[in-house]
Parts: structure tokens; C-alpha cells; sequence
């Protein structure tokens, strides 16, 4: 078992006649994953990778029955992209672009849940669950298939933790890029939720970041909900008072939002927090004893 | 983002008729006479346009009864700095006669993911110095917008005359649709003045989006606070970021670099510079950034890189052909993961640069090169 994708996902990559698109569907293919179709309006009839290319979404359904859809649209079209997703009756969507305006994200996100959409992203590396399949960009090499959980904000620091995991042996059910962008379509709570629930995950590695308060409300959450061991790790402890969003956005997270708020609640919430990435295998091996 | 100066808030508040103060920009003591013989009565308020907080107290804010009284104002703000600012401008605007100042403003909340409409009777000072109960909060569905109900409920919170409560629905409906239509991640009135029985707004707090200023060609991302070095990196899509030690870091991704950061400084370092090259593995970059790194002229330099997509050996070897055709002045000290990492650490030695795989046997080389005790 796993999270939201596995062995049996059909992927459509949106923006695949792209170069980010053409690059990532050979990458997707030499995981194993089941690339069925691609879009992009004006090259149907063409293919990429050995992928059929389609004019529209909904003749890539037609034809193809795809149940996720990989995004490399180019940010202003992204919103358009998304709606022509959710209208065609895909269920996952996987958002790799970045810089997408998040008025756009607020007007995709609640148009996906009212329509039964989940949004992965925007800004993010994508899923993948080893020996299954991988939507996105995610380096191939780091993963191995285990029953470890991994949920990340991060890019690079996700494939050096989930790399240094598959080093210490310690394999992966899924592992979850969310984005760090200030809407992303589905939160820290939500992966949690999704682990908790596939009985092969056996512990959740969870990598956070400063700024917002996220990793506070997914400490609340463990500490409600969850009975799986957690192995958290907070980057920037060190970081330099950064740019904040004017007063207003200090009254909404007032005092939240530092590493050691974050680690505060993660520790109260019964979750190991590890200082630094290259401690949290041997955190994970102890929750797994 | 785009913090743009209060006059430039106030041209959009007047596209969408929120009612402002009599006023006009000078931008040097010439204009103070046309302006205030024209449109605007005396006795004046005459403001320094600069975006940093804490105006009044700064001493950027200053009042007339005269245009003599003005133009020595304006003679003396032009070209003063405020917190490292420089004011080019000046807003004229009439003295309004206040009953009161309330506070309002939208932005998003990131942690509901909703837009809040937030709102005091307690306006006039800093929105964060205001007691949490002094505050009230409206959560907005995004495709709904703010409903009247919620505009009546402010009004009677706010306790406002009669014109002024029947104004402020139509001024949250204009806020709101600012924040939408301009891309805005935060409009905020702060005071909203109330002059005998109506509203006026007499300051503007708007900040842009990055991301969606392909929307808004008028609006440019300004530098503003980056150093000469910091805007240079910026242009070039890097994240280049000096905070005064000796350390230079080269990492990729924002949190890999504040994780590289972490580990320094937990190890008695001190990081002087850092670049962080984003979620890429261009090897081009890694060249350009190092180029760009001697200039922060830093005592050793750290790149600590996760070769994705792009191979380590790629990585090493762009990194290579960059300090043979400019050998820096400073050691190296590099750690390479990923894809292809034993091909790219060979590379890296056969430089004669230090190359580790493991982060805090790297960090303790880093910050004995550093040499501080």
C-alpha cells in the first residue's frame, strides 16, 4: 500500500511538449510510471517520450482514462490549466509550476474541493511511492520501497533527507512534496491524515521550514489524531529576522512561525524532532523499534 | 513584493472612489505653491513618500498653515533619509479636522487559506501594537467576497454615524476589490478618518504581488531594500543573501540552504554570505553564482549541492571550468550528493578541492579554514 499515487495510476502530463514536460515524462517513464497521455493544445497527434499528445484534456480522458494529471503549464496559464483538469474529472492534481499568483491558487483550490479535485502543489517536486509510481520532478535515484512516510515543504532537502533514509536502509511507502507556496492545495495535515490511514506506513518523517504556522497546526494534529511515530525536522533555526508581510500578517500568526515555536509544538505533540537532517534516520530506526 | 509609496496607493483608491483628502505630489519646493493656490486648501500636512513604517515619530510628517511654512517643509524632507530611505517626494494634502481614526485592511491568512477582512476602532498606530480583542477578523471565500451582512456587522462594531456606516460597506467592497483585481497581498487603510459624519481615508498601505505582476506591467518589482550584490543575484534568478560573517554558502533550494546555515553556525561559523540557486541543478548557475561569490570576497567558500535531475559529474565539472578560467582567492570546501556523486567528488579532487560526503565532517573543515577561534 501507499498515498495517493501507486502501480496502477494512469498519468496525464500537462505542458508536455514543454522542456520541464519532455524531461520529467522520460523521468516518470524510467521509474515505471504509467505515462498514458499528454496535452497541449495545437500538438494533438504528436507524441513525446513515446506518450500520445493530445489537443485538449478531455480527449486525453477520452482516449486515455488518466486518473492524475501532472502540471508544467507556465504560471499564467496555470488557472486555466487546473479548471480544464477538474472539468475533465481528474481526482489528483499534481502542480510542479512555481510563481503561480496565489489569487489564482484561491480561485483553483476551492473550484477543485467543491468538484472533488485534490491540488498537490503549486511549486512543488511531486509524489512518488517507490516500486509505484512518481508525478513530478523528484531525482529517481534517492528512493527505495519501505514503510516509511515522507511529507516535506522543501525541494532538495526533501531528496537529501529521503537519500540519506534510503542510505541508513530505510525504505519509503510515499514521500509528499507539498510546495512552499503560501496556498498550497493540500497542507501538512491532510499527508498526515492520508499516512495515518495505509496500514504499510509505519512512520511519518515530516520536514517543515520557517515562516507560517503549519507545522503548529500539524502539531496539534498529531498530537489530536495521530497514533504513528513522527520524526520531524524544522530548516532555519538560525536564520536572520526575514521579511515579514507588513503588520497585518504579524497579527494573524503573533509570536508563531519561528523553528523554535515549530519544534516546541512538534516536541509537546509527542514527536521526535531532530536538530539537524542527518539525525533523523537514527530517530526513525528508534520509533520503529 | 511591491511595496508601492502612499500617493501611488491613494491613485488606486481613487480609481476605485474611496474617498481621499485634497492632495497633490511635489517634488520640489516649486510645486508646493501651484499646488496649494490650487487644489488643495491650507493648513496642509505634507508627508515624505518612503515605504519604511513609524513616519510620525520619524519626524516625516510635518504640518503648515502657510505656503512659506510648506515650502520650508518640503525644502527640508526632499532628499532627507528615513531609515536608509531617500524621499524624492512629498504629498500636499489638506489638514482634515478628525472625530476619529479606525484601522482596516485585507490580506490572506495562509493558515485558513482565506482572504480576512480586518478591522479596529483603534486606528492610528501600529495595527501590531493594538490589543487582539480590539481587533475584529472576517474570514472571505474567495469567490464570494465579503457579503453585506458582514459590511452592516463592521459598521456596527465600529459604531459609526449613520453616512459614515453606509460609506464603509461601499470602502470594504472597494478594498476587496483591490485586493482581487490589483493582485494585492495586502490593502490596508490605517487611519481611516472619520471627518464630522463621513469616512476618509487618509493613509494607504498596498502591497503587491511578484508573481502576478505580469498582470500589472505599470508595477515593477523594485530592489529597494538589496544591497548592489543582492539586486545583481536577483536579476539573475538566485537568491543572494550577505549577512556580515566570513563563510561564504552555495546551496540549491531554500530549505537545503537554511538547513547548510543551521549546521555552520551550530559549529561555531559564522556565514557571511549565502546564494541559494533554487530548486535547479543547472551547472551554469553554480557558475555564475560562484563567479558572483568572489565578489562578496569571503575567507572560504561552502557549496553544499544536491545533484537531482542534473548529475553530480555535470555539476563538478561546471563547477571546475569556472575556477580554471577565474582561480579564486579563497579555499573550497564542497559537498555533492545525488545523482552520479562518486564521478563528481573524483572530479572535485582532482581540482585539489576538499570534497566530503558527509555534511558535519565538511561544516568542521569549513569553519577551521575559517580560522576564528
Amino acid at each position: 500500500m501507499s498515498v495517493l499515487v501507486d502501480g496502477s495510476s494512469r498519468i496525464l502530463v500537462k505542458g508536455i511538449t514543454g522542456h520541464q514536460g519532455t524531461i520529467h515524462t522520460r523521468g516518470m517513464k524510467s521509474f515505471g510510471t504509467n505515462v498514458v497521455a499528454g496535452d497541449t493544445p495545437g500538438k494533438g497527434g504528436t507524441t513525446v517520450e513515446g506518450v500520445p499528445v493530445f489537443n485538449s484534456t478531455q480527449e486525453a480522458v477520452d482516449a486515455t482514462k488518466p486518473n492524475v494529471a501532472c502540471l508544467f503549464v507556465p504560471a499564467p496559464y496555470t488557472k486555466d490549466a487546473l479548471f480544464e483538469t477538474v472539468d475533465a474529472g481528474i481526482p489528483l492534481a499534481v502542480i510542479i509550476t512555481e510563481h503561480v499568483p496565489f489569487h489564482d491558487m484561491l480561485d483553483m483550490l476551492y473550484y477543485a474541493k467543491a468538484n472533488g479535485t485534490r491540488i498537490i502543489g503549486p511549486n512543488c517536486p511531486g509524489v512518488a511511492t517507490p516500486g509505484g509510481a512518481k508525478v513530478g520532478i523528484m531525482p529517481n535515484v534517492i528512493f527505495q520501497k519501505g514503510n516509511v512516510g515522507v511529507v516535506s515543504r522543501s525541494g532538495t532537502l526533501t531528496y537529501e533527507i529521503v537519500n540519506g533514509l534510503k542510505e541508513a536502509g530505510l525504505g519509503q511507502t510515499t514521500c509528499i512534496g507539498l510546495g512552499g507556496d503560501p496556498v498550497p492545495g493540500t497542507t501538512f495535515i491532510d499527508a498526515l491524515e492520508l499516512f495515518q490511514n495505509d496500514p504499510d506506513t509505519k512512520a511519518i518523517v515530516m520536514v517543515g521550514e520557517i515562516g507560517g504556522v503549519a507545522e503548529e497546526e500539524a502539531a496539534a494534529y498529531i498530537k489530536a489524531k495521530l497514533d504513528k511515530p513522527v520524526v520531524s525536522y524544522i530548516a532555519g533555526i538560525s536564520a536572520p529576522p526575514g521579511k515579514r508581510m507588513g503588520h497585518a500578517g504579524a497579527i494573524i500568526t503573533r509570536g508563531r512561525g519561528t523553528a523554535a515555536s515549530k519544534m516546541a509544538a512538534l516536541t509537546d505533540a509527542g514527536a521526535k524532532v531532530a536538530k539537524f537532517p542527518y539525525e533523523i534516520p537514527s530517530l526513525v530506526k528508534e520509533s520503529l523499534r | 513584493m511591491v511595496k508601492l509609496l502612499e500617493w501611488q496607493g491613494k491613485e488606486i483608491f481613487r480609481r476605485y472612489n474611496i474617498p481621499l483628502p485634497k492632495g497633490g505630489v511635489a517634488r520640489s519646493v516649486g510645486d508646493v505653491s501651484r499646488l496649494l493656490g490650487g487644489t488643495v486648501p491650507l493648513p496642509a500636512v505634507i508627508k515624505a513618500q518612503v515605504r519604511v513604517g513609524g513616519r510620525g515619530k520619524g519626524g516625516a510628517l510635518r504640518f503648515a498653515n502657510t505656503v512659506a511654512e510648506a515650502e520650508a517643509a518640503v525644502s527640508d524632507l526632499i532628499g532627507k533619509e528615513f531609515k536608509g530611505e531617500k524621499v524624492q517626494e512629498v504629498l500636499v494634502e489638506e489638514k482634515m479636522p478628525l472625530a476619529g481614526e479606525l484601522y482596516v485592511s485585507i490580506t490572506l491568512d495562509r493558515s485558513r487559506r482565506k482572504p480576512i477582512l480586518m478591522y479596529s476602532r483603534e486606528g492610528g498606530v501600529e495595527i501590531e501594537n493594538v490589543a487582539d480583542e480590539q481587533i475584529g477578523k472576517i474570514w472571505i471565500h474567495p469567490s464570494v467576497g465579503v457579503l453585506e451582512y458582514e459590511k452592516r456587522l463592521v459598521a456596527n462594531r465600529m459604531k459609526l454615524p449613520a453616512p459614515a456606516a453606509k460609506e464603509l460597506g461601499g470602502l470594504i467592497e472597494a478594498l476587496w476589490r483591490i485586493f482581487r483585481s490589483e493582485d494585492a497581498e495586502l490593502v490596508e487603510i490605517n487611519p481611516l478618518g472619520i471627518v464630522g459624519d463621513h469616512l476618509v481615508a487618509l493613509d494607504s498601505k498596498i502591497i503587491l504581488e511578484d508573481d502576478a505582476l505580469f498582470r500589472h506591467p505599470a508595477y515593477q518589482h523594485e530592489g529597494g531594500e538589496m544591497t548592489p550584490l543582492e539586486q545583481k543575484a536577483h536579476e539573475k534568478g538566485i537568491a543572494f543573501v550577505e549577512m556580515g560573517g566570513d563563510i561564504g554558502v552555495i546551496a540549491n533550494g531554500a530549505g537545503l540552504t537554511m538547513a547548510t546555515l543551521d549546521i555552520i553556525l551550530e559549529n561555531g561559523g559564522r556565514p557571511g554570505v549565502f546564494l541559494d540557486l533554487g530548486g535547479t541543478d543547472d551547472p551554469a548557475k553554480v557558475s555564475e553564482a560562484f563567479a558572483m561569490m568572489g565578489e562578496a570576497k569571503p575567507k572560504v567558500v561552502f557549496i553544499n549541492v544536491f545533484g537531482g535531475v542534473t548529475r553530480c559529474d555535470t555539476v563538478a565539472t561546471g563547477l571546475v571550468n569556472e575556477m580554471k578560467r577565474n582561480p579564486p582567492a579563497f579555499p573550497l570546501v564542497t559537498r555533492i550528493r545525488g545523482h552520479n556523486e562518486k564521478e563528481g567528488m573524483a572530479i572535485l579532487r582532482d581540482a585539489g578541492t576538499q570534497s566530503y560526503s558527509d555534511i558535519a565532517e565538511a561544516v568542521r573543515h569549513v569553519v577551521q579554514l575559517e580560522g576564528r577561534p
